[in-house]
């Protein structure tokens, strides 16, 4: 079949079952946009900035499982759309961005709106491709799809000139795939794994360290088997929530800078760290020579280059985590779940030492309050995105998850404006949940812009505001680090969100009081369009416990104890 | 981390295609790994080229520049060489007024020989291992050498 460039791309997206693609026209793209238009095979999501086609495609991706599709045109538009890359880069998100490009006549005489792009994304892409001859493209555009959804998921970028996409070329979508260098190693070796079983076996303190790889190879139930037959305790990332249920009796609870006591003691006390899909972030361990010092490491990864980086694994598995655990499940018999009753205890007693918990206050809404307020009303029933601050850390420590895929954030690269898109394309994912962005005043301004496109495309986020009047994490640590020095973080003037809201045809709320809130969620939730619900909360509440950065696991600092008045 | 820093050979075999080798060096400066000499030509009658990279750090560095670069999607192989044969260039033209037949026992003790000469100049080459190109720069110091050019190392495993 001769088609166009233009055509294949649109072909080819079809062939991978694509639904949904968000992107942003121009010049470069146009050929592309008009096939577009001829087609009724996916709907395009017209977001009104580049950064948030990107973001709403991760979205899109993590709500569902699916590689997420974005689509964007040269120059500006390319270079608008590189935070999401490194976004998706850093947290292992699947994504194919396809980009437009200027003729190649004209590549390298600083035409209008030519930038490098591969040699931009070159950087924060898995891989990327400059498409020269269209006869390429059927090739390279499978290679681009198989290559973001195996091994360690990533973002492909696919750069497009627009001459190549006017090029009429045979396609034939059912080549096979001649990848000799690229074979990721996805099944773990079966004598390392029984090594690893024997080390559960004999340890005294084993402890699961759930990471994000989990939910990336949709292996979280068979987690949650493993973890229950064995009967050992297990902490989460932050990218990992939602892996067991929060009511799960074996979940101590999220580890790191901002876990729990519990969890962060377990990791300090444990004697073997069974770590899957987890990469040891130094958000996470804290200051590496103390981390989980007494610790022998079995370390299931899909990335080899993960195993060993930073703390050395004395069981390293090289494998797809979720093929890796149900070889693992086959030899459960070996272990005894009764040989962890006192360290199960052990772990209870921190727990009741120190729980997560925060003070309630009278006058003001509690930031943690209102997160607890949604799992109450909502709970399994909305999925959570979140920006970045202190909001985000006190979803990921208040939120009653309860499946994995329940909850999206930026992770790796900590994007302020990520929640917004983030949530919309969960919802153009899962619509019939409702999708809940947790955010703050800071981060909402940076792609509040996204309001015109919820509205059109009828993509009805819930966008909580934790409104601090502060960039509240780094008013946190200038509080704790720098004498209260609260350089450049206060944000006392402010837009007023509800008029903001209601500018694009969404509804807004401001609320003061618990009554309040839960009136506007629930309305909210009933009215089914895109709400922007501005809490004003304690000002200056501190995201507790805290490890310093560099600092031990085991050296938190706690929520004081509550004064007497 | 106190790990001692070692000079390592790697090999890597890639496929032939654009922008491959931006993508090897991107690796090494974004990561903040140290690249002492680069070395690359096309393997003959295939599609790879064959990279030879000197580079430094721990052992644990190194481990992650072979696994590093072994993620990237051209590559075919990643050879870290223990038990190699390594081999440098260096060209050296010397003033004719100089002590030719000095110059010339010198080279012959390195491998090498005179391979050009002009009516004001005459041009060395010498191939071996790094050290003793080094040795070779030296010991020909006094001959007021006007132009020193340098290959990247190639190896082999033994
Ligand atoms: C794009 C971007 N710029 C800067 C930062 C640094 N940063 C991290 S948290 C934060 C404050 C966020 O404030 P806000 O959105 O109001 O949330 P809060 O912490 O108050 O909950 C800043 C500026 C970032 N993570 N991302």
């Amino acid at each position: 079949m001769q088609i166009s460039g233009a055509q294949m791309v649109i072909e080819a997206l079809i062939a991978e079952g694509v639904d949904t693609v968000f992107g942003y026209p121009g010049g470069a793209i146009m050929n592309v946009y008009d096939e577009i238009y001829k087609q009724d095979k996916f709907q395009h999501i017209l977001t009104r900035h580049e950064q948030a086609a990107v973001h709403a495609a991760e979205g899109y991706s993590k709500a569902s499982g699916k590689v997420g599709v974005s689509m964007i045109t040269s120059g500006p538009g390319f270079t608008n759309a590189v935070t999401g890359l490194a976004d998706a880069y850093m947290d292992s998100i699947p994504l194919v961005v396809i980009s437009g490009q200027v003729p190649m006549s004209l590549i390298g005489t600083d035409a209008f709106q030519e930038i490098d792009a591969v040699g931009i994304s070159r950087s924060c892409t898995k891989h990327n491709y400059l498409v020269t001859d269209a006869k390429d493209l059927p090739r390279i555009l499978k290679e681009a799809f198989y290559i973001a959804r195996t091994g360690r998921p990533g973002p492909v970028h696919v750069d497009i000139p627009k001459d190549v996409t006017a090029q009429v070329a045979e396609f034939d979508y059912d080549v096979e795939l001649d990848l000799e260098t690229y074979k990721p190693h996805v099944k773990g070796n079966p004598r390392q794994i029984k090594k690893a079983m024997e080390a559960i076996a004999n340890a005294k303190r084993p402890l699961f360290y759930l990471g994000g790889g989990i939910i990336n190879s949709n292996a979280a139930y068979e987690v949650r088997d493993l973890v229950h037959t064995t009967g050992i305790p297990a902490v989460e990332t932050f990218m990992a929530r939602g892996t067991l249920s929060y009511d799960d009796d074996l979940l101590i609870g999220m580890l790191g800078m901002h876990g729990s006591y519990a969890a962060n003691m377990a990791m300090s006390e444990t004697d073997l760290v069974i770590a899957l899909g987890a990469r040891f972030d130094d958000r996470v361990t804290g200051k590496l020579s103390e981390f989980a010092k007494n610790a022998a490491v079995i370390h299931v990864d899909i990335d080899p280059a993960s195993i060993s980086k930073l703390v050395n694994a004395n069981y390293p598995i090289v494998g797809d985590v979720k093929n890796v655990v149900n070889e693992m499940l086959k030899l459960t018999s070996m272990v005894n779940s009764d040989n962890y009753e006192q360290w199960r205890e052990t772990i209870e007693n921190f727990a009741e030492l120190h729980p997560l918990t925060f003070h309630e206050d009278t006058e003001n809404i509690k930031p943690q309050w209102v997160v607890k307020r949604v799992g109450e009303l909502l709970g399994d029933d909305a999925n959570i995105s979140t920006d970045v601050g202190q909001h985000q850390m006190w979803a990921a420590q208040f939120y009653p998850f309860t499946r994995p895929r329940q909850f999206v954030s930026s992770g790796g690269l900590g994007t302020m404006g990520f929640g917004f898109p983030a949530a919309m394309g969960v919802k153009a994912a899962v619509p019939e949940k409702t999708s809940i962005n947790f955010t703050g005043d800071g981060s909402i301004l940076m792609n509040c812009q996204e309001l015109m496109t919820a509205v059109e495309k009828k993509l009805p986020v819930i966008n909580i505001i934790l409104n601090n009047n502060f960039l509240g994490m780094v008013r946190q640590w200038q509080t704790l680090f720098y004498d209260k020095r609260h350089s450049e973080t206060d944000l006392s003037v402010q837009p007023d969100f509800v008029k903001l809201a209601e500018a694009f045809g969404g509804i807004g709320y401001r609320v003061t009081t618990k009554e309040e809130f839960d009136a506007a969620l629930k309305e909210a939730v009933k009215k089914n369009i895109v709400a922007f619900i501005d809490v004003k909360v304690e000002r200056f509440e501190n995201v507790m416990p805290m490890v310093p950065s560099g600092g031990s696991l085991f050296n938190m600092m706690l929520l004081e104890k509550k004064e007497s008045k | 981390m106190t790990d001692n820093t070692e000079r390592r050979v790697v090999s890597v075999i890639v496929v032939n295609e654009a922008s491959v080798l931006s993508r090897i060096t991107d690796l090494f400066s974004g990561r903040g790994y140290n690249i002492t000499s680069l070395t690359v030509a096309p393997i003959p009658e295939s599609k790879y080229s064959r990279l030879t990279i000197v580079t430094s750090g721990s052992v644990r560095v190194i481990e992650q520049i072979t696994k590093q670069l072994h993620k990237l999607i051209p590559v075919l192989r990643v050879y870290e060489h223990a038990d190699l044969v390594e081999k440098e260039m260096a060209l050296v033209k010397f003033p004719i007024t100089e002590n030719i037949s000095d110059i010339s026992a010198i080279c012959n003790a390195y491998n090498g020989k005179i391979v050009n000469v002009g009516n004001d100049v005459i041009i060395t080459m010498v191939a071996d291992e790094p050290k003793r190109v080094d040795h070779y720069l030296q010991a020909i110091k006094k001959y007021n050498p006007k132009e020193i050019v340098r290959s990247g190392a190639v190896a082999l495993e033994r």
